[in-house]
C-alpha cells in the first residue's frame, strides 16, 4: 500500500499513540459509567429495606473472621428466585438486604451450600460443633475444621477501628456504639456463652468462634423478618422492588 | 483485502538488530514466568485434592482451601500470565518500533516491583490477609505497590512509543495499550477502601453496588488481562512463527475496537437473579452475547493466519500450541456468551461449569499461548536452540490431555450439581433436600480432574527443564555479560 492511499486511520490513530490511548480509554469507559453511576441515583438502584439494621460489633468481627477463612470461597450469601432455592433455601435475595455489607459476600460457587438465611436456623451449639468437626453435625461433609477458632480471642482494639472505619464510610453507627465497642461486644458474647453452656459446652465471650456464631446467627434475619411482616401485612413501609414478584425463573 | 505483508514489522523479510534489544529483562521475566506457573499451578493441584479429600486442608489455618484458593487465582493471573505477558512485551514491543525500552531502571523496577508484590501475595493470603473481592483479593498497602509498579511499566511504555521509529504502531501494539489503559482503571475504582488497619480495610462501595463494581473489574480482568494482551502476543508471535502475515488487518481493526468497547459491559453476567436492578443484568447479558462477535473475530485471525502452513501442526510444536490455543479461546469464547443467558445461567451458576469455563480460557487459551511464546523466545534471547523438540512435543500433548479431562469432569460436575439443585418430585418436594446427596455425587469428577490438572502441571515442569537445559547450554556471551554483575 502506498503513502497515498493510505487510509484515514492509519493516520490519525495506528500512527498517533496519544490520539489512541485517548480513545482506548474512552471506550473502555462508558460501559462502566452507564451501569455503576446510576447505582447512586435512587430511582434506578435496589430499594434499601428499612428494617435492615447495620451489624453489630461482634457480627460485624465476625464476618470479618468469615473474610479471613475465605468462607466466601465455598459458601453463597444468595438465594436466587427459583423455587428449588426458596424451597431449600428460604426467601430469595433482595438488593436491598446487602447496604451495610462491605465487603460483599456474595460468593461465586457453591462448594457448600448458600447461607443467606442461615441466621436461626441451628442452635448457637451446633455452629459451634460444626466448626469444630464439620463432620459430627454434617456427615459426609467436605469442609476443613476449623478449630482455632475455638482458641483464639478477639482484638478488641481492631473491633473499635473497624466500626469507627465504617461509621466514617456512612454505617449508622453512633459515637457511643463506636468508642463501646469491647462492652457491646462482651455482653453480646455472654449470651451467647451462655446459650452454648445450657449445652454443655464451656467458653468465653472473647473467643473468634462467638463472634462467627454471632454473625451466622444475624445472617439474613433482618430480610426474611421484613419479608414476613409485609406479607402478613404489618409494614408500616413500602419498600418498592424489594416486595415485587420474581420473574418466572429455570 | 489489504494485509500486513508488505509493511508490517511482523512481515518475514523484516530483519532483527540486537542495537535496540534489552535481553536481560526478557529472560528475567521468561524464568519469572516458569518459576511461578509452577507454583501457581501445584497451588491448583493441592487445591483439587482438597475437594476430592478434605484432610489435605492439613487441619492448619495456613493451608485451608479458603485461604489457598485466592493464592492459586492470583498466582495464576498475576504471577504467571503477568510475568508471560511482560515477556512477551519487552521482546515484541522493541522489535516492533525498532526502538530500544524508554527506560532500563523502569524494566528493571517493573521486574523487581512485581515479584516482591508476588511474594508478599505470597505471604499475606494463607494468613488470611484479604479484601475478599476475587482476584483483587491484596490488601490495601499491596495495591499501593501494584498501582506504583504499573504506572512504572506504562511510563516506561508511553514512552517507547513516544520514540518509537516505525510510526504505524502494528496491531500487536494496540492490544498491549488496551491492557495498560484499562488495567490502571480498574485496578485504581475496584480499590477504592478505607482502611481500619495496616492489613484490612473496607470498601468504599457497599452491598449490591460493591458486588457490580467488583465484577466489572472481576470480569474484565480477564478481559484485559488474560485476553487483550494474549491476543497482542498472538499478533505478534504467531506470524513470526509460521512465517505469515497476519490473515486481515481490516479484521483486526474491527475487532480490537469492538472488543475494547463492549468487553467492559459484560460483568453484571456474574450477578444474573441476584439483587442487581434488572436493567443493569440485561444490559450485562445483551453485551456478553455481542462479545461472541469480536472474540471470534480474533480466533479466525488467528487460524487463518495459519493458511499456508498448517503442515507444519505435525512437525513443530509452537504451531500445535498455538493451534490449540487459538481453538480454546474460540471455544470458550463461545461459551462465555452462551452462559450469560438467563436460563441456561441458572443451571450454570453457582456449579463447577463456570470452574471449568474459566479454566477452558486459563489453560486452554493463556496457558497453551504462553507456552507457545516462551518455546519460541527462548532459544532466540539465549541464542541456541530448544534443548528437545521432543520433550516440547510430550508437554503439549500432556497439556492438551490434561485440558481436556479437566473440563470433561467440570462440564459433568457442574451439569449433574445443577440438575440435581433443582429436582423435584412428583409431590413437588425437592428430590435432593440434603445438599450433601448433591456434593458427594461430585468426587468421581473431583477425582478426575485432579488427574487432568496433575497431567497439566506436570508438563508445565517438562517446559521448565527444558528451559533450564536450553539456558545451560547457550553459549557465553561475547561481551562482558550483564547478567554476571
Amino acid at each position: 500500500m502506498s503513502e497515498a492511499k493510505e487510509h484515514w486511520h492509519r493516520r490519525l490513530l495506528e500512527g498517533k499513540s496519544g490520539v489512541f490511548a485517548t480513545f482506548t480509554a474512552i471506550g473502555i469507559s462508558i460501559g462502566g459509567l452507564v451501569e455503576i453511576v446510576p447505582l447512586y441515583t435512587i430511582a434506578a438502584s435496589p430499594s434499601p429495606i428499612v428494617e435492615v439494621t447495620p451489624y453489630t460489633a461482634l457480627e460485624q468481627a465476625g464476618r470479618d473472621i468469615y473474610s479471613r477463612e475465605g468462607c466466601v470461597q465455598c459458601h453463597s450469601q444468595w438465594v436466587r428466585p427459583f423455587r428449588s432455592e426458596t424451597q431449600r433455601y428460604g426467601p430469595w435475595s433482595r438488593g436491598g438486604e446487602y447496604v451495610y455489607d462491605r465487603p460483599f459476600l456474595l460468593g461465586s460457587r457453591r462448594i457448600g451450600p448458600d447461607l443467606q438465611r442461615i441466621g436461626g436456623k441451628y442452635p448457637d451449639a451446633w455452629h459451634y460443633e460444626h466448626m469444630r468437626d464439620p463432620r459430627s453435625t454434617s456427615p459426609g461433609s467436605i469442609m476443613p475444621p476449623y478449630t482455632w477458632l475455638h482458641e483464639d480471642t478477639i482484638d478488641y482494639e481492631d473491633a473499635t477501628a473497624t466500626m469507627a472505619t465504617l461509621q466514617t464510610l456512612g454505617v449508622p453507627y453512633t459515637d457511643e456504639e463506636v468508642s463501646g465497642t469491647p462492652e457491646a461486644m462482651m455482653a453480646q458474647g455472654d449470651k451467647i456463652v451462655k446459650s452454648l453452656a445450657g449445652s454443655g459446652i464451656t467458653t468465653t465471650s472473647d473467643k473468634e468462634i462467638v463472634a462467627l456464631i454471632a454473625y451466622l446467627q444475624r445472617l439474613g434475619t433482618d430480610g426474611r423478618a421484613a419479608l414476613a411482616a409485609r406479607e402478613s401485612g404489618d409494614a408500616a413501609t413500602t419498600v418498592g422492588d424489594a416486595t415485587a414478584p420474581p420473574t418466572e425463573g429455570e | 483485502m489489504p494485509t500486513l505483508e508488505t509493511q508490517s514489522p511482523v512481515s518475514p523479510v523484516a530483519e532483527e538488530s540486537s542495537v535496540y534489544m534489552d535481553h536481560a529483562i526478557v529472560k528475567k521475566f521468561i524464568i519469572a514466568t516458569v518459576v511461578w506457573g509452577a507454583v501457581g499451578m501445584l497451588v491448583g493441584v493441592i487445591l483439587a485434592l482438597q475437594l476430592a479429600w478434605w484432610p489435605a486442608n492439613l487441619g492448619l489455618p495456613y493451608t485451608t482451601f479458603g485461604r489457598l484458593r485466592p493464592l492459586h487465582t492470583n498466582a495464576v493471573i498475576f504471577a504467571f500470565t503477568g510475568n508471560f505477558i511482560f515477556a512477551g512485551i519487552y521482546y515484541s514491543l522493541p522489535r516492533l518500533t525498532k526502538t530500544e525500552m524508554f527506560s532500563k531502571v523502569l524494566s528493571n523496577f517493573h521486574f523487581w516491583g512485581w515479584q516482591a508484590i508476588i511474594v508478599s501475595a505470597a505471604i499475606t493470603l494463607p494468613m488470611g490477609l484479604t479484601q475478599t473481592h476475587e482476584y483483587a483479593e491484596l490488601i490495601w498497602p499491596i495495591d499501593i505497590a501494584i498501582a506504583v509498579v504499573w504506572v512504572a511499566f506504562a511510563i516506561n511504555f508511553f514512552g517507547t512509543l513516544a520514540q518509537r521509529k516505525v510510526k504505524h504502531m502494528y496491531v500487536a501494539i494496540w492490544f498491549y495499550m488496551s491492557m495498560v489503559i484499562t488495567i490502571t482503571v480498574l485496578h485504581v475504582v475496584n480499590n477504592l477502601q478505607l482502611p481500619a488497619t495496616f492489613t484490612r480495610s473496607y470498601p468504599i462501595y457497599s452491598g449490591m453496588t460493591d458486588a457490580l463494581v467488583q465484577w466489572w473489574y472481576g470480569h474484565n480482568a480477564v478481559g484485559f488481562l488474560l485476553t487483550t494482551p494474549i491476543l497482542g502476543l498472538m499478533y505478534y508471535f504467531l506470524p513470526k512463527s509460521v512465517n505469515r502475515p497476519v490473515y486481515s488487518y481490516r479484521l483486526s481493526i474491527i475487532h480490537f475496537w469492538a472488543l475494547v468497547f463492549i468487553y467492559i459491559w459484560a460483568g453484571p453476567h456474574h450477578l444474573l437473579w441476584s439483587g442487581l436492578p434488572d436493567w443493569a443484568q440485561t444490559l450485562g447479558v445483551a453485551f456478553s452475547i455481542a462479545l461472541l462477535a469480536p472474540s471470534w473475530g480474533g480466533m479466525l485471525n488467528g487460524l487463518l493466519t495459519l493458511r499456508g502452513a498448517w503442515d507444519r501442526l505435525r512437525t513443530d510444536p509452537i504451531v500445535k500450541f498455538w493451534a490449540v490455543a487459538i481453538s480454546f479461546y474460540g471455544m470458550s469464547t463461545f461459551e462465555g456468551p452462551m452462559m450469560s443467558i438467563r436460563a441456561i445461567n441458572s443451571l450454570s451458576h453457582f456449579t463447577d461449569w463456570t470452574i471449568g469455563h474459566v479454566h477452558s480460557g486459563a489453560l486452554g487459551w493463556v496457558g497453551m499461548a504462553a507456552f507457545a511464546t516462551l518455546y519460541y523466545m527462548v532459544p532466540r534471547v539465549w541464542k541456541t536452540k530448544l534443548h528437545s523438540e521432543s520433550l516440547a512435543t510430550t508437554h503439549f500433548w500432556l497439556a492438551t490431555i490434561g485440558i481436556v479431562l479437566y473440563i470433561v469432569a467440570m462440564w459433568s460436575s457442574g451439569i449433574t450439581q445443577g440438575l440435581m439443585w433443582r429436582a423435584v418430585d412428583d409431590g413437588g418436594q425437592l428430590q435432593y433436600g440434603n445438599f450433601m446427596d448433591t456434593v458427594l455425587q461430585l468426587m468421581p469428577f473431583y477425582w478426575i480432574r485432579l488427574v487432568g490438572g496433575t497431567l497439566y502441571l506436570t508438563g508445565m515442569l517438562m517446559c521448565g527443564f527444558n528451559i533450564l537445559k536450553t539456558i545451560s547450554a547457550a553459549p557465553a556471551p561475547a561481551v562482558a555479560p550483564a547478567a554476571a554483575k
